[in-house]
């Protein structure tokens, strides 16, 4: 593992940008930090089988990965939300075109300390919770502890997809924002961590991050319904009510080697990785 | 030929003189560009004093006035800890220590400052940020006063070592003539030697509260970066510098987003050629 990085490390330095900017036998993955785990899971199976090809994943949050594809300094974007109008029409300036391609399905947990009694909340006390209209655990059928809110950084798509539908339900004139009072953590591993620690914590973030130091929340879409822990096949079913689709964006029809690595991400091999870092798959 | 070689190398030095001069102002007028664009859609006095910083919303808040007081109360607290530890620790090594305990403090010290601030900032986040939370208990460790503590050990060797520079560089003879008048040690510490080093003991305060003000990745780590308007010291604070690092690679470029980070840039700029225009308005005072 190591060897075969420096090794891919020295060819990099080698051969240098020129490689990067003619895509002729390395492709540069650039953006979402929750895919990032999968993105390199792809790209070290892709590299495997494929001798002789490069292709470096690199993180930094949806936004980052638009505005690469933007500046042409990615052959590939990893996004965890939709393109926005403002960006497209950015990129559409610079000529660049960008196509969507689904690739699997994240379901958000919610997660708390274990040694919190709540276990289930339905979505409009969590809008309440991460908005700040609900600051009190015993508000929610916990202990009388204020409730320390943790959220993703803005550049994080996973940010932005909670806002628009866990705060805002989906209403896209919405004006709900986070509380002010919510820590805004770079990483979702610094959310697993804080969790971990602090029994009056709540977070969010992919599956993928859920060990045996947090809980996760089983979330009801209202009071009358059915309450549902995110689990794959919850998400694949579509019960669990906060799950959502991921992206990769190319510019244009994918062609050569980005296509032929789009190909591998989203047949069997490549979707057995998706399962294999805990996001669910798009084909069964 | 010697003239000719003398004229060369001193247009070089003028030439290497003028450079860091004409690059600040380069800079300067880079950011004035691109923050100034930020006032065609919010009023500077909304941007400063504004409390509601949503800078992805639609449309979005760009108030800076909580990253202000953020920056502001940790750089306080950093301040409060690190002055009186930072300047004792001086007195200490220049005047009161055995010579082999100096050069091991001296050294320490040299340790201190070659930590980078990441490295710190990920020792704070694992040790001080759970004790801070169940010393005080807190809802949270990632406060203020963890960015103070750990920016104070950020700024110590600076102060430190300048401070300990201007007690070096005091005359001999103060020390002499105290003695011959017959003053103890401390009177003469802190009657003859600190007066007299007062210049150089406040440049190492303000340059090390330049080097808090400007830091960014410890700050980012630990103090929790909740955009609010801080109240007391136990509650997280988001820094300007920590805003700009955790933002700028998401903002559009072009966008009004985008411009206010540079605006904040500005302030940023402000803030720390006030520190340094008020340590020499001091230091030509006392002279």
């Amino acid at each position: 593992m190591f060897k075969k990085g420096l090794i891919i490390l020295m060819a990099l330095m080698l051969t240098g940008p020129a490689l990067a900017k003619s895509g002729k036998n390395s492709i540069q993955v650039k953006g979402s930090d929750t895919m990032v785990n999968l993105g390199q899971a792809w790209a070290e199976k892709y590299m495997e089988e494929n001798p002789g090809e490069f292709v470096a994943v690199t993180g930094g949050g949806s936004g980052t990965g638009f505005s690469s594809l933007i500046s042409g300094t990615c052959d590939i974007a990893m996004a965890s939300r939709s393109i926005k109008g403002k960006e497209i029409s950015l990129a559409n300036q610079k000529g660049i075109n960008p196509t969507e391609i689904k690739v699997a399905l994240d379901g958000l947990a919610v997660v708390v300390n274990p040694a919190n009694p709540v276990s289930k909340l339905t979505l409009d006390q969590l809008a309440g919770i991460f908005t700040g209209t609900i600051s009190n655990w015993k508000d929610v059928g916990g202990k009388d502890e204020k409730i320390v809110i943790l959220s993703r950084e803005i550049n994080s798509g996973t940010h932005v997809y909670f806002k628009e539908h866990v705060l805002r339900k989906g209403n896209a004139d919405g004006k709900e924002e986070f509380a002010q009072s919510a820590l805004l953590l770079s990483s979702s591993q610094a959310i697993a961590d804080e969790v971990a620690g602090n029994a009056s914590a709540i977070g969010y973030y992919g599956m993928g991050y859920i060990s045996a130091k947090q809980k996760a929340i089983a979330v009801a879409k209202d009071a009358s319904s059915e309450y549902i822990t995110p689990t794959i096949e919850n998400v694949v079913d579509g019960k669990y009510p906060i799950s959502r689709p991921l992206f990769i964006y190319v510019n244009g029809a994918p062609q050569g080697l980005v296509k032929k690595f789009i190909d591998f991400a989203l047949y069997k091999e490549g979707q057995d990785i998706v399962l294999k870092t805990d996001f669910v798959p798009i084909i069964k | 030929m010697r003239k000719l070689k003398e004229f060369i190398i001193e247009k070089l030095i003028l030439i290497c003189g003028l450079a860091s001069i004409f690059f600040v102002v380069l800079i300067f007028l880079f950011l004035l560009k691109e923050g100034l664009a930020v006032f065609s859609t919010v009023s500077p006095f909304k941007f400063l004093f504004g409390k509601n910083w949503y800078p992805i919303s639609d449309p979005p808040q760009l108030g800076i006035l909580p990253l202000i007081l953020g920056s502001l109360l940790v750089t306080l607290g950093a301040a409060i800890i690190s002055i009186p530890i930072g300047v004792g620790c001086a007195v200490y090594i220049a005047e009161v220590a055995p010579a082999n305990l100096k050069e091991i403090l001296k050294a320490g010290i040299e340790l201190l400052a070659a930590i980078p601030s990441v490295v710190l900032g990920f020792i704070g986040m694992v040790t001080l940020v759970p004790f801070v939370k169940t010393f005080f208990h807190l809802p949270t460790g990632l406060t203020a006063l963890s960015g103070s503590i750990m920016l104070a050990f950020m700024a110590m060797p600076t102060i430190v070592s300048i401070a300990e520079d201007a007690l070096y560089s005091v005359p001999k003879t103060y020390k002499e003539g105290a003695f011959a008048l017959g003053a103890t040690h401390w009177q003469t510490i802190h009657r003859v030697m600190l007066p007299a080093a007062s210049r150089g003991i406040v440049a190492a305060i303000m340059l090390g509260i330049g080097r808090v003000i400007g830091e960014t990745m410890a700050v980012m780590m630990i103090t929790g970066n909740a955009a609010v308007m801080p109240n007391s010291i136990f509650a997280p604070v988001r820094t300007l510098t920590a805003t700009i690092a955790a933002e700028m690679g998401e903002a559009v470029v072009g966008s009004e987003h985008y411009f206010a980070l540079f605006a904040i840039g500005i302030v940023l700029f402000i803030i720390s050629f006030a520190i340094n225009v008020t340590a020499d308005l001091f230091l030509h005072k006392r002279q």
